[in-house]
Order: structure tokens, then sequence, then C-alpha cells
């Protein structure tokens, strides 16, 4: 009962509480309201920021496992290529090395052989010295001939001369021209008369002048030709009983020589080689080594003269600048510059080189 | 009258021909009567006695106006105005051999003077006469209308290829095969005297398989049928490879070079014209002449022979030299540069001065060794002063002073090069100063001997304008010596030392 009564006693206050609490949460109801809203953004902001965050984090792990991956697999890539410069490198001075020696052998063999010139220079010396001694002694025995037969027609001549005039002989009486009384002894002419056949006429005259000029076959140093000497057949050789090929071939194929193609028997300074042979060749044929010195009369004072075709009315003509150009550039993409120089074509060095006979067909 | 006495009045007629013409002819045949003969009219009575009846006055007649021709042009002239051409040229095809060998000689001598007569021998159809005269059995008439032939292509290019036209090159090599000497003699001068002119010309001779007959004369033993063989030869090889090839290729070699030891000096000279000609073309063809020797024979014959014969073969060595350097070093192994040295003082003509002067270049300008070859024969100091000399010909100036620098270019024998340092002139000078700075950086004992030997001071006193190439060149000389060294050698060094002198306050 007790209760009742207070709670009696308190409703009369409650309508008053009661309405006292509505204004009061009526006029806090905006605040409170607000402050509410307040705590929820906040709270749901946080939730928000919260996932953000944790998408960000994840985000984030992504984006550096990948970036991880690419970094990887571009080191990778570096590596590679920085082994393989570096393979390249090693090659290419392995390959110079070879190059060199091989550069070294072939020209000191084959291009500036010191000792083949020296021995042909040798043997240049010994072929002189031997054609030198020849031709002395060719010159010696031509000389002598030619004194001999000198000798001999001046003989025959003698004779002749005495057989023509014999009636000068000297007789017992009468001595004769060649025979003077005041000397010891008579002339050498005298014995050649004494010793002469008197001339009959009819030999006189049907005496002929010897050939003269015809070769004369005696003589050593004229043409003359072997007796033709018949050969006999050739001895046939026993060929070997088997799928052999011809020991000769093998032999040629063993110890064939080398045959450079053009690409290594052209110096690598052959292009530098022969503009400096050029220029020599130039300098060589040149009568004035003076410098042609251009426009040396344009320090003399002399009043500068316009060129007639800049300053003619109708301007300059731009030929050769202009006129050869394409003027559409659509159709000048994709092409390229004009090939001048193209690799040889080394199939061909190779034919008729080979060792099979299938070889060519190369 | 009797019919007798009427003869005789012909016969004496006759007679007075006969004799007057004989005489006429002998006269002609010495030269201090020929101009007397002209004087009194001789063409004019000659003429109608080519067509007397009697043919001893023709052949007679015919002689003596060939005599009168061959000795001046003047009266080769007269005979071509005289119209006496066409007369013997109608005769050469009917007449008996003394009166075409007569005809011939008279066509020979007017042809002979001049291209102008010659033309007109032709224009007078003589050249279908003469090749028909060429096909006679007499050996005399063949040698004349070869003669004749040779003397009209002789002058010029046209000519000869007139003669050629006519067919007369298959005869020509024909006759060359007769026994006889002087016919073979005449047919080579003519054969040598149509191929000179140009290749085609000389390529036609060849055609005709003269190469082959030519090259058996080689060895035959009369001195003036091989001249004109090897005149023939050389004209053929001098005007292309091919030709020259063709010559080679009929083995001449090495029978030639005993040639060369001939007696007559024309056949030694012709030879070597020969090898000239030859080794002009190809360093094959001059590789193929030194193995052979003919180097060292070449060598010897301008050791033994004198003056303009000479040249044919200093020009052969030059242009074997020309082509590389291992055959100018086949040259200087052949002891050819001491020869060569010998006739540069030797020879008082200027024209072979150059040419030997230009063949020591051709020599001395391949490697540094080919030019210490040349510079060790003491040819630079011979050479300078030929370039220096005023009384030299131009065309020697030149090309001692080109020699000069291309032997110079490549010099590095330091002992031949000084006293050239000592009287060279700017232009030389300049060479020989870039071989001694190129030099000398390395060598300490010929920088050594450079001072001793007074080629210091002569650098020091030269003048040159700073920058140019020459003062680069001192300067790096300069800088091989120690600077007191250089400043001692300077010019006026005593003056700066007696100055010192006179500003020295002495010690008390």
């Amino acid at each position: 009962m007790a209760t009742m009564v207070k709670l009696q006693r308190k409703i009369n206050g409650i309508k008053e509480e009661s309405f006292n609490r509505n204004r009061v949460a009526e006029e806090n109801r905006r605040k409170e309201h607000k402050a509410a809203l307040l705590i929820q953004s906040w709270f749901r902001g946080c939730r928000v920021r919260a996932y953000l965050r944790h998408l960000q984090r994840k985000a984030t792990t992504i984006q550096k496992i990948w970036r991880g991956y690419l970094g990887r697999m571009y080191f990778r890539r570096m590596v590679k290529t920085a082994y393989f410069i570096m393979k390249m490198n090693f090659y290419n001075e392995m390959a110079v090395r070879i190059q060199k020696r091989w550069r070294a052998y072939y020209v000191r063999k084959y291009v500036h052989n010191y000792y083949a010139l020296k021995q042909y220079l040798e043997g240049l010396t010994m072929t002189n010295e031997i054609v030198r001694r020849e031709l002395e002694e060719f010159a010696v025995i031509k000389s002598r001939e030619r004194e001999k037969t000198a000798l001999e027609s001046g003989e025959r001549k003698k004779d002749y001369l005495a057989r023509k005039m014999h009636y000068l002989v000297s007789t017992e009486q009468i001595a004769g021209v060649f025979n003077s009384p005041y000397k010891l002894f008579p002339d050498e002419m005298e014995f050649r008369l004494r010793g002469a056949k008197p001339l009959s006429p009819k030999a006189s005259r049907s005496r002929k002048h010897g050939t003269e000029g015809i070769v004369e076959t005696s003589a050593p140093g004229t043409p003359f030709t072997l007796p033709q000497i018949e050969h006999l057949p050739p001895i046939p050789k026993k060929k070997q009983q088997g799928p052999f090929r011809d020991p000769t071939e093998v032999l040629l194929q063993r110890y064939k020589p080398l045959e450079p193609t053009l690409r290594v028997a052209t110096s690598i300074m052959s292009v530098e080689e022969a503009r400096e042979e050029l220029k020599r060749k130039e300098w060589g044929s040149q009568v004035n080594d003076e410098l042609f010195h251009h426009f040396s009369n344009a320090n003399k004072s002399r009043r500068h003269e316009l060129m007639l075709h800049t300053s003619s009315k109708f301007g300059h003509v731009d030929y050769g600048t202009k006129h050869f150009r394409e003027e559409n550039p659509e159709k000048l993409k994709g092409k390229k510059d004009f090939k001048r120089v193209f690799t040889t074509v080394q199939v061909f060095d190779k034919f008729g080189k080979m060792y099979s006979s299938a070889g060519k067909a190369v | 009258m009797s019919q007798r006495q009427v003869l005789q009045v012909f016969e004496q007629y006759q007679r007075a021909r006969t004799s007057f013409v004989q005489t006429i002819a002998e006269l002609s045949t010495r030269p201090q009567n020929i101009e007397t003969l002209q004087n009194a009219g001789v063409m004019s009575l000659l003429r109608p006695l080519l067509l007397d009846v009697v043919p001893t006055i023709q052949q007679t007649a015919a002689l003596a106006l060939g005599r009168l021709a061959n000795y001046n042009d003047n009266l080769a002239e007269a005979i071509v105005k005289g119209d006496i051409l066409p007369q013997l040229v109608y005769s050469l095809a009917e007449q008996n051999r003394f009166y075409k060998k007569a005809a011939a000689f008279v066509l020979r001598a007017v042809a002979k003077h001049s291209p102008e007569l010659a033309q007109a021998v032709v224009d007078c159809g003589a050249l279908d006469a003469l090749v028909i005269s060429l096909e006679e059995f007499d050996p005399g008439v063949k040698e004349a209308a070869a003669w004749a032939l040779g003397y009209i292509a002789r002058h010029n290019g046209e000519l000869s290829q007139a003669v050629v036209d006519a067919g007369a090159i298959p005869l020509l090599v024909l006759c060359i095969q007769e026994p006889e000497v002087a016919l073979k003699r005449i047919a080579a001068s003519a054969l040598s005297d149509i191929s000179k002119h140009s290749p085609e010309l000389a390529q036609t001779v060849v055609d005709a398989g003269a190469i082959a007959h030519l090259s058996q004369m080689i060895l035959n033993p009369d001195a003036k049928l091989k001249r004109q063989v090897f005149s023939a030869l050389s004209q053929i090889s001098k005007h292309s490879v091919d030709l020259a090839e063709m010559v080679v290729e009929a083995e001449i070699f090495p029978a030639v070079l005993t040639c060369l030891k001939d007696p007559d000096e024309y056949v030694k000279k012709n030879v070597a014209t020969l090898i000239r000609e030859i080794t002009k073309h190809t360093p094959e063809l001059s590789q193929l002449i030194v193995n052979a020797g003919g180097v060292a024979a070449v060598i010897d014959y301008i050791g033994d022979s004198r003056g303009n014969v000479r040249l044919p073969g200093i020009m052969m060595l030059g242009y074997v030299a020309a082509h590389s350097e291992n055959l100018a070093m086949a040259v200087i192994v052949s002891k050819g540069v001491p020869q060569l040295a010998i006739c540069l003082s030797e020879e008082p003509e200027d024209h072979i001065k150059a040419a030997t002067a230009w063949s020591l270049g051709q020599i001395g300008r391949h490697t540094p060794e080919h030019a210490r070859a040349v510079a060790v024969a003491n040819v630079l100091p011979r050479m300078l002063s030929l370039y220096m000399e005023s009384e030299s010909s131009e065309d020697l100036q030149v090309k001692a002073k080109k020699a000069l620098k291309s032997i110079l270019q490549k010099c590095t024998y330091l002992p031949a090069l000084e006293p050239l340092l000592h009287e060279a002139p700017p232009n030389i000078l300049k060479h020989v100063v870039a071989q001694f700075s190129k030099v000398l950086p390395h060598d300490s004992k010929a920088r050594r001997l450079f001072v001793t030997s007074g080629g210091l001071r002569k650098i020091q006193e030269i003048k040159s304008e700073p920058g140019s190439v020459l003062q680069e060149y001192i300067n790096s000389i300069n800088n091989c010596y120690p600077e007191e060294i250089v400043r001692y050698y300077s010019p006026g060094y005593s003056d700066t030392l007696l100055e010192r002198v006179d500003h020295y306050q002495p010690v008390m």
C-alpha cells in the first residue's frame, strides 16, 4: 500500500514531469539528434576508414608483390644481357686473336713473303751471273769468228790477187817487184806468186761471188730444229681394284694449295692503299705542285659584282635544289636508301673446287 | 739518098739519145752536178725520153729521173707537177723488169721527201701498181716496190692506211720469207714503217702472220737485217699489251739478249728499244724479262755503249722499276744503280740525263730500302746540282726535282742526306729536314753524328716562317737535343756571349 500511496503522490508530478521531460527532450532533441548523428557518422567513418585502410593495405601488398616480380624479371633480363655482352666480348676478343694470327700468317706467307722474295732475288742474281757470263762468252766467240772470217777472206783475196798477177813473179834474170835485191828476204807476196796457179779466162768469167747473207748453218747460235722423235705409246698404269679414287686426284686434293677468296686476298687496308696510290700517281704526274688558291683575287680591291642569278627580277631558279625532291611525303614512307654495296656470292667461290663431283653442281 | 743513109740518120739520133741519157744518169749520181743539171732544164728534156721507143733509153731516163728526185725535193715536186707520175705508173704495169725497177725507184725518190709528195704519188694510183709488182718473180723489182711502199707509209697514218688498203701487207710478209737478204731488209723496214703509226695498223700486220717470220730472222748474221727486224718488232709491240704479249709469245727471249752483244750499234739500240716497249706495259711482262736475265744484259749494254744509244736501256730500267717494289729490288740487285749513277755523271746530253734521273727516281721511290740503295750510290748531290744549274733544260730540271722529291720522301739514310742539307733550296730542304725529323728522335748515334757534322748548326741557320711545316720539323729536331746545345749552335750565339762579357763585373 505504501507504494501505491507513493505512486499516487507522484501521479501529479508525473504529468508535469513528463511534460517537462518532453519539453526538455524536445528542446534537446535537435542537439541530441545532431550529436547522435555525429557519433554515428564518425563511427561509420571509422568503419569506412578501417575498410579503406584494409583495402589499401591489400592493394599495397598486391602491388608490392607485383613490382617485386617485375623487378626480378627485369633484373634477370639485365643479368642475361650483361652475360651475353660479356660472352660476345670474350668471343670477339678470341676471334680477334685468331684473326690476328691468321692474318699474320697469311700476309707473311702469301702476300709479303720475305723468304720467297729473298730466294727469288738470290736466284735472280745467279741467273744474272749466268746470263752475263754466257753473253760474254758469246761475244768472245763471235768476235773470234769474225776475226777468223776476216782473216780467211783476206787470205782468199790475196791468193786471188796472186793468181791474177802471177806474171809479177821474179825470174832468174829479172827480180820481180816483190823481190827487192836490197832486202834480205823477198816479200810474202813473192812467195804467194810463186805458189799461185794462173787463172784461166773461162774460170774468171764463171767465177761467182760467194753467196752472201744466207744463214750460216755451221755457225753456232743459228736456229735449228731437233729431229722429231716418234713417241712410243705410254705404259698403262695398273689401277687399284675397288672403289678407290685415282691416287693423283687424292694427292691433289690432300695437298691442295690455298686458294683464298677475293675477300681474303684483298688487304683490309685496300681502300686506303688505293687512295694513297692514286694520290701518289697524281702527285707524280703533276707538273705544277703549287696549290690552287681559291679566291686569291678576293683581297685585291675590286668592286663586288652581283651574280646574275640572284639579281635578276625573276629571282632565283631553284634548279637542282628543289626540282628533284619528292613532293608527296606519303610516297617516301618505308623507302630505304639505295644500296650500293652487296655481299659477294660465296657459293660461286666454291665452283669447281669441291672434291666430289657433286661439288661441280655448286 | 739511099736507104742506108736514111737509116744512119736515125741510128745517129738514137746513139745521141742513148749517150745523153746515160751521161745524165751518171752525172746525177754526184750531188755537185745536180744544181747545174737543174738549171740547164734537165727535167723537160728527160720527160719525152721516158716515152722513147727504145726500152734502154726509157730505163736509163727513168733511172736518171730517180736519182735527180732523190737528191732534192724541188726536183721531186717538179716531177709531180710535170705529170710524169701517171706515165710511170702506167708503164709499171706493162714493161720489163728493168723499167719496173727504175720506175719504182722514181716513185720512191719522190715519195720520200714529204707527206704531200707521197700523197701525190698515191693519188696517181701508184699503190695498186706497186702492189702488183710485189708479186713479180724478180727480187730486184720486189725490193724496189717494197722500198717505195715503205717510204710512202713512213710519213703518217693515213698514207699507211692507204698502203694497207691496197693489200700490201700479205705480199710484204711473203717477201720477208724470200732468201735474198736485201729483199728481207726492205720488207722488214716497210712493215716497221707501216706498224709504227697506230695499233690498228700494227694489228693488221700481226694478223698477216708477220711476227713468226720476223722472230725467225732474229739470229740472222746480217746486221742491217737485224736492225730492221728489231725495229719492226718494237714498233708492233709498243702500241698495246696484247701486241706486246704476242711478240713475247713468239719466244724471242732469251735469244734476243744475245743480240745485245752485236758489234753493230744500231742493232743493240733497236734490241734495247724492243725490250723497253715490252716492259712498258704490265708488271707481268717486266717480270718475264727480269726472270730471263734481261735486266743484267741491259745493264751491261748501258755500260758498254755511249751517247744516244744508251737511252732505250736507261728507260727500260725505269719502266721495270716503276711497276712494283719487287721489280725495283730486282733492278737494284742486278747492280743497276751504280751504272745509272755513272751515266748521270758521264753523259753530256740533257735528255739522257733527264731519263737517267727519272729512272733513278722510279727505283728509289718505293721503300726506305730502295731509297737507301739509291742514296748510297751518291746520286742525290748530283741530282740536286742538275736541278739547280741554270744551264739544264727545263725538262731535266723538272725530272730531277721530281726524282729527288720522291727519293727523299722515303730516304732514311742520313749520311747521304747531310750534304743536301747544306746545299738545297727551300722547297727541297723541306723534305730533307722532314726526313731528319723522322729519324733523329729514335737514333742516338745519329743524333751525335748530326751534331758533330755541323747539321744542327745548319738547321738553326734556316729561316722559316713560324707555323709553317718546316718550322714544325725544325722544332721536332730541336726537341731531340738539350736546350744548351741548341742555343750554342743558334746563330749569333758568340755575339750574345761577348755582350755578356761586356756587362760582366769582374769579382775583385
